[in-house]
């Protein structure tokens, strides 16, 4: 046993918007209840309601949104006598063959490492939350905070392609234009977005036999 | 689900708590599975999507790859995209690059034999420019599309834009001629000055002997091409001096310098329907070839000059009393060592269709007379007649000789061997031949007048007149002033002698008047001698004044006298 309590140890759950601490005693009566706060009308849970199977669904989304992200070219360069179109790596080779490797970076970091880490994070979160592992908790803990925080730099990409479609429009001499690779990747990182939101955080601790 | 380890009874706390309000049941959570169902799907269909779009791969080979880019270069039929470059390697030997063509899964039917792909980039020829799109877009492969659905996917790239695309309304003709001139893929055709076609290729025939040219004529004109038509070549500039000025025939000044061909119905009636695809002409020179009535079968003909031919060269016309009849074709030297002169051969084709009717009439006189109507007959009457070649000057600016047949006067006969091969026609020099021989001769008779010593006597003749002159000035001149002054005296002496007062006068006048007084007398004497005749036998009578004595003594001195002053 735990040397510290819980609050469903305690018979209590918590109103996650008013605080209020309520009486668990429907979801001792079917755990999947649909319970509101008394006080605020707000939904009552102890936690997320079907975090695991939402989060995989969405995670697994993202993940097929990833692919046809970086296949279909997100972005069409016309300059006088050149038609060029980009995925989001043969931009990033561009632009370092081109002479701005510091862009080339970033955009690399914000298109490629982000979603991948966001990948590879959730889905080791996942796993190791429901195999109940007691494996380094507060260092996944902090992992989960890390990747909600930086989800929002992937839409760099999003942006910098909306943002040169709006901006570069000299019709003949040159013209961006987005294709429908720029539209998979947006999905891709609403989608890794949603499914970190859709985590909770507290299954992490929730395998947890000691807190030692 | 959790937290099901701990079951616990209802705490005394519990009581105290708010109880949550239990609403109806939740949704069901594996709802939240369409969403990657969903991505799933449209993957899939992105898949399958690409799979359904993605057409043939062909591969096209060029020469060069100058401006082809893997993964972009287009290719284009009619403007359309029909596919993209996908791969530009070179050949296995490296004589020519590979280019891997993605097709667009609508235009399946390019991987088809009979298809043709060429690199459309700016070009600028003598014909015009074109292409000048691709400056800014960049070169891009073109396509055009053949009859056949039999697939096919290699291909082998045109260097050129084909003149012709698949499917063009028009029809193609065969053209022959000697050699190409300053014809080439693209040259225009023109039909009364208007543009209607190209050349669309040309080869060589398989004997050397030739060109064969393909032309295309673009529809609705092709329909003007009959089998009557005539084609020429309409290259250059054709400046010809006649009898109506000079006179300057161009079709177009782009034929001028990248040529063209022309073609055109003869005058009269002849056959006005259009002519079937692919019929075969002949390809002339110049206008007024394509448009001669035709020529017949050619004569060779040789002829012997024994003077100079020079300025006639191959080309030259003959002519027969003024019609062009044929052509010069050799010019060689030949020996006779009989002579130990160099006479020329002068060869020649003759076509004596050109002759028109006259030929037609002598062939159905020959024919009448149950002769040979062969045109060797034909000239043994002729020879016989007085028929002979003569190297006469066209152009006395550049000596052109060109060979005139004429009739000659009095042509001492030859003999005319008619069997012979080649034909040979007897010769006489010609008009300016004989100019020359008898400028010559009075050259030559010049030549023997002796300048030389002519202009030394007349040197000498000369300076003796010279002397002659000084000794006239020297001498003569002051006797002569002298003897004028002499003179000079003389004559105012004499005019002192005939002046009013002079004694001269005076006694001319004394004389004179003697004279009177003498004749008075003489006539008085007579007049008595009238009445009395006898008294020169009996002297005066008495009653009269004694008569003066005889004649004789009074009259002699006034005859002396009056001669005396007479002059």
């Amino acid at each position: 046993m735990s040397a510290l309590p819980r609050a469903s140890e305690r018979g209590l759950v918590g109103c996650h918007v008013c605080g209020l601490a309520c009486s668990d005693v429907p979801f001792r009566r079917d755990p999947e209840a649909r319970v509101a706060c008394p006080r605020c009308g707000s939904a009552l849970h102890r936690r997320k309601p079907g975090s695991y199977g939402r989060t995989w669904a969405l995670l697994i989304a993202a993940f097929i949104m990833y692919i046809p992200a970086n296949v279909v070219p997100i972005m069409r360069t016309a300059s006088l006598n050149d038609i060029d179109d980009n995925t989001i790596l043969s931009g990033v080779v561009e632009l370092w063959v081109k002479g701005s490797p510091d862009l080339a970076v970033i955009v690399f970091i914000a298109s490629i490492v982000v979603p991948m880490l966001k990948f590879f994070t959730l889905g080791t979160l996942l796993v190791t939350s429901q195999r109940r592992s007691g494996w380094a908790l507060p260092q996944r803990a902090r992992l989960y905070r890390l990747i909600e925080f930086i989800g929002y730099w992937s839409m760099l990409d999003v942006f910098v392609v909306s943002l040169l479609t709006a901006l570069v429009r000299f019709n003949v001499l040159s013209r961006v234009e987005p294709l429908p690779g720029v539209i998979f990747f947006g999905l891709t990182v609403v989608l890794t977005m949603l499914a970190s939101m859709s985590f909770d955080p507290r299954l992490i601790w929730d395998g947890r036999d000691t807190d030692d | 689900m959790t937290d099901d380890n701990t079951p616990r009874e209802d705490g005394p706390e519990h009581d105290e708590l708010p109880q949550p309000v239990v609403r109806r049941h939740r949704f069901n959570n594996a709802l939240i599975w369409l969403v990657p169902a969903l991505a799933a799907l449209i993957g899939v269909s992105l898949v399958v999507n690409s799979w359904l779009q993605a057409g043939p791969q062909i591969t096209v080979s060029f020469q060069s790859a100058e401006g082809l880019d893997a993964g972009k270069t287009p290719v284009k039929y009619k403007n359309v995209v029909i596919g993209r470059a996908k791969k530009i390697r070179l050949s296995p030997d490296r004589s020519h690059v590979l280019v891997t063509v993605a097709l667009e899964r609508s235009a399946k039917g390019f991987a088809t034999k009979g298809s043709r792909f060429w690199v459309v980039r700016p070009r600028i020829g003598l014909g015009g420019v074109s292409g000048i799109g691709t400056l800014f877009s960049g070169a891009y492969i073109g396509a055009d599309v053949g009859d056949s659905s039999k697939p096919e996917d290699d291909f082998v790239g045109l260097e050129t834009p084909p003149a012709v695309k698949h499917g063009a309304p028009g029809r193609s003709f065969e053209l022959h001629t000697d050699d190409l001139g300053s014809l080439d893929i693209g040259s225009p055709v023109y039909y009364r000055h208007i543009q209607v076609g190209r050349v669309v290729s040309y080869k060589l025939d398989k004997d050397g002997e030739g060109v064969s040219l393909h032309i295309f004529v673009d529809g609705p004109n092709d329909k003007f091409v009959t089998p009557a038509s005539r084609f020429w070549n309409a290259s250059g500039v054709d400046l010809s001096l006649g009898a109506n000025g000079l006179k300057l025939d161009t079709q177009s000044l782009a034929t001028v310098i990248a040529g063209g061909v022309a073609f055109q119905d003869p005058k009269g009636p002849h056959d006005n329907t259009p002519a079937p695809e692919d019929t075969n002409y002949r390809l002339f020179n110049s206008r007024e070839d394509a448009m001669a009535p035709p020529d017949g079968p050619p004569r060779y003909i040789r002829m012997r000059f024994e003077q100079s031919v020079r300025g006639l060269a191959v080309g030259a016309p003959v002519e027969f009393l003024g019609i062009n009849l044929g052509k010069v074709v050799s010019v060689r030297l030949d020996y006779n060592e009989k002579t130990g002169r160099f006479p020329v051969l002068v060869g020649a084709v003759v076509y004596p269709q050109r002759l028109g009717k006259a030929y037609q009439q002598l062939e159905a006189q020959a024919k009448a007379r149950g002769e040979n109507p062969d045109l060797s007959q034909l000239m043994a009457r002729l020879v016989a007649h007085g028929l002979r070649a003569q190297a006469r000057t066209g152009n006395l600016l550049t000596g052109q000789l060109y060979v005139a047949m004429d009739f000659v006067p009095h042509a001492s006969k030859v003999p005319f061997d008619p069997d012979a091969k080649p034909m040979s026609i007897p010769t006489v020099p010609g008009s300016f031949d004989k100019l020359q021989e008898q400028v010559a001769e009075i050259v030559t008779k010049l030549d023997k007048i002796p300048f030389d010593s002519i202009g030394k006597n007349l040197d000498l003749t000369l300076a003796s007149l010279n002397g002659a002159i000084r000794q006239v000035n020297g001498k003569t001149l002051p006797q002569l002033s002298q003897t004028m002054h002499g003179v000079q005296m003389t004559m105012g002496r004499a005019s002192e002698a005939l002046s009013g007062d002079s004694p001269l006068q005076q006694n001319l006048g004394v004389t004179l008047q003697e004279l009177q007084r003498a004749a008075r007398s003489l006539r008085v004497f007579v007049d008595y001698l009238d009445a009395h005749p006898s008294a020169l036998l009996r002297g005066r009578r008495a009653d009269a004044k004694p008569s003066p004595p005889p004649l004789a003594v009074p009259v002699k001195p006034a005859g002396q006298p009056s001669q005396g002053s007479r002059p």
